[in-house]
């Protein structure tokens, strides 16, 4: 059997088309828009050309405007991630260690999860008002379960073998975590890590939208008001890239934990 | 490669081997789960540096006798008495259980201080695999695994060596390789060794002595007395191994007679075996 040998620049080229390909879909969308939108065929009052998005866009950036929202929606969606997330890690990492605080504490957490946390907003309006306090909230919670359910099945799902033989070679309590258990769940804590941080962006939408004077929500909100299709894409958009560059965030800290592990190894 | 075949006299071998080693005297060794019996009665003296290797039909209770003595099981009944301190007793099992976040050399030192990374690349240079300390486990074949947890039990310079079917999993070449590796370590640094395993020629190849275990019980104590390194193709090798396999095969899986020790055994183990 044989092999062709690329010849570099095929092999440039290659790799360019593979860094492109994923990209092609949505520029293709986006000029049969923009060619709809130019034609007239579709109204602005449906979809603003794209080329009107991106003008909206320029037009809030040049006014700090859009800087200001972004920063205010980031730190809440950063803020509510924090504390729900670390609550979620403590709390997984008791109940899956020791069965004492599984048996005291699972049945309600899986009852209090299958409440969806944007039902709980009229509830929330009442306990904390309108202010930041209720989005930090309702942002904490949604991230909690993921994060909490995963690290639970983390530490649940650690090779027995493992611990077996760390024991048998003299680890006891914080250095048998630390070496064996700590690792061996950090997968799946980290896909809960990132499962979390997709809906940390959508619970935050919702949030601002029900009463913000500031942040991306209230932006939206605020241009729908105004009939400004423009500045509401421009909005919806920015949720699609925080939400991608939290995805990649993930990712990357995955690459870096999960070094060692074949799936995940970027060698 | 591995094999170093010059021979230290048999006197200073064996002084080795009594400092080096750690005795075990099992008496009346049960163990059951529920109510069914795996050991019973388990009467058994092992020399300081001996190499001993069990052999039986899997389910016999092998494993679960090298389990007791490395405390990971509990015994039902009877006593056991190792010289030596817990931490002189290490076990290698047949999936290495390596830590697949832990850079090689990071295996090999796992509950060791700092300061023994030195030594352990020394062992890791010894079993082979210096080059390898940077690399992580998930990258090694299924031969280099096991001597990276080869190395890892042997950094903490073990009196009692437990040896739980190591080798199992690998290829025929592979596996004489690892013999040769085990035989020549043990060699050098004179532990006690007890190697479970259901391929009785590999028990031929390395022990002073095979047991053969059969429903829980020991039904063969057979002490191998040729010279090493060991030939496979000699006579005196393959009567040996023929005879274990014939009493293993002679009884069916459930036997009571098994309890019972052979009467020809002791005339057996005075003939002297030369190749």
């Amino acid at each position: 059997m044989t092999h062709a040998i690329p010849s570099p620049q095929a092999g440039a080229a290659a790799r360019a088309a593979k860094r492109l390909l994923p990209w092609s879909l949505p520029i293709v969308l986006i000029i049969v828009w923009q060619l709809a939108a130019q034609s007239g065929w579709l109204s602005s009052r449906v979809l603003p050309a794209p080329l009107d998005v991106v003008k909206a866009f320029w037009t809030l950036t040049a006014s700090g405007e859009l800087f200001r929202h972004v920063a205010v929606s980031a730190r809440r969606a950063l803020a509510g991630f924090a504390i729900g997330g670390a609550l979620g890690l403590l709390l997984g990492l008791a109940t899956g260690s020791w069965r004492r605080a599984e048996l005291l504490l699972d049945t309600t957490v899986q009852m209090i999860r299958n409440i969806p946390p944007l039902a709980l907003i009229p509830l929330v309006i009442l306990w904390f008002g309108i202010d930041e306090t209720a989005k930090l909230f309702l942002v904490a919670l949604g991230v909690f379960f993921p994060v909490y359910i995963n690290t639970f099945h983390g530490i649940r799902s650690v090779d027995a073998g493992l611990i077996e033989m760390g024991r048998s070679y003299g680890l006891r309590g914080w250095s048998l975590y630390r070496d064996i258990i700590l690792p061996g769940a950090l997968p799946s804590i980290l896909v809960g890590v990132r499962f979390s941080l997709g809906f940390m962006w959508v619970i935050l939408i919702v949030a601002e939208t029900i009463s913000a004077q500031e942040g991306i929500g209230y932006m939206t909100m605020n241009a729908r008001e105004f009939l400004m299709t423009d500045v509401v894409l421009v909005g919806i958009l920015l949720y699609a890239l925080l939400g991608k560059l939290a995805d990649q965030l993930a990712r990357g800290l995955e690459r870096r934990w999960l070094s060692w592990h074949p799936n995940y190894s970027s060698r | 490669m591995y094999f170093s075949p010059e021979e230290s006299s048999q006197v200073s071998e064996a002084a080795a081997r009594s400092s080096n080693g750690a005795a075990l005297k099992l008496r009346g060794l049960e163990k059951s789960f529920g109510a069914r019996r795996v050991l019973r009665d388990i009467d058994l003296d092992i020399r300081p540096g001996q190499f001993v290797a069990i052999v039986g039909r899997s389910g016999c209770g092998k494993s679960t006798l090298l389990r007791l003595l490395a405390s990971l099981d509990e015994a039902s009944g009877g006593s056991m008495q190792i010289d030596g301190q817990r931490g002189d007793i290490r076990m290698m099992f047949q999936d290495s259980r390596l830590l697949p976040w832990k850079h090689v050399i990071d295996n090999v030192t796992l509950g060791l201080a700092p300061a023994h990374r030195r030594h352990a690349q020394e062992v890791l240079d010894r079993v082979g695999l210096g080059d390898r300390a940077r690399d992580w486990p998930s990258r090694l074949s299924g031969g280099q695994r096991q001597r990276i947890a080869l190395a890892r039990a042997l950094v903490h310079s073990p009196r009692l060596l437990l040896l739980d079917e190591p080798l199992g999993a690998l290829d025929a070449l592979t596996r004489i390789e690892m013999q040769q590796l085990i035989e020549s370590l043990w060699l050098e640094q004179g532990f006690t060794a007890i190697l479970v395993t259901h391929d009785v020629q590999e028990a031929v190849a390395l022990a002073d002595r095979v047991l053969l275990i059969e429903d829980g019980a020991i039904a063969l104590d057979l002490d191998i007395r040729l010279a090493r390194p060991r030939e496979r193709a000699s006579t005196g090798f393959s009567a040996c191994e023929a005879r274990i396999l014939s009493r293993v095969l002679s009884s069916p899986a459930r036997d009571d007679e098994a309890a019972v020790p052979e009467p020809v055994f002791s005339n057996f183990t005075r003939i002297s075996w030369a190749i």
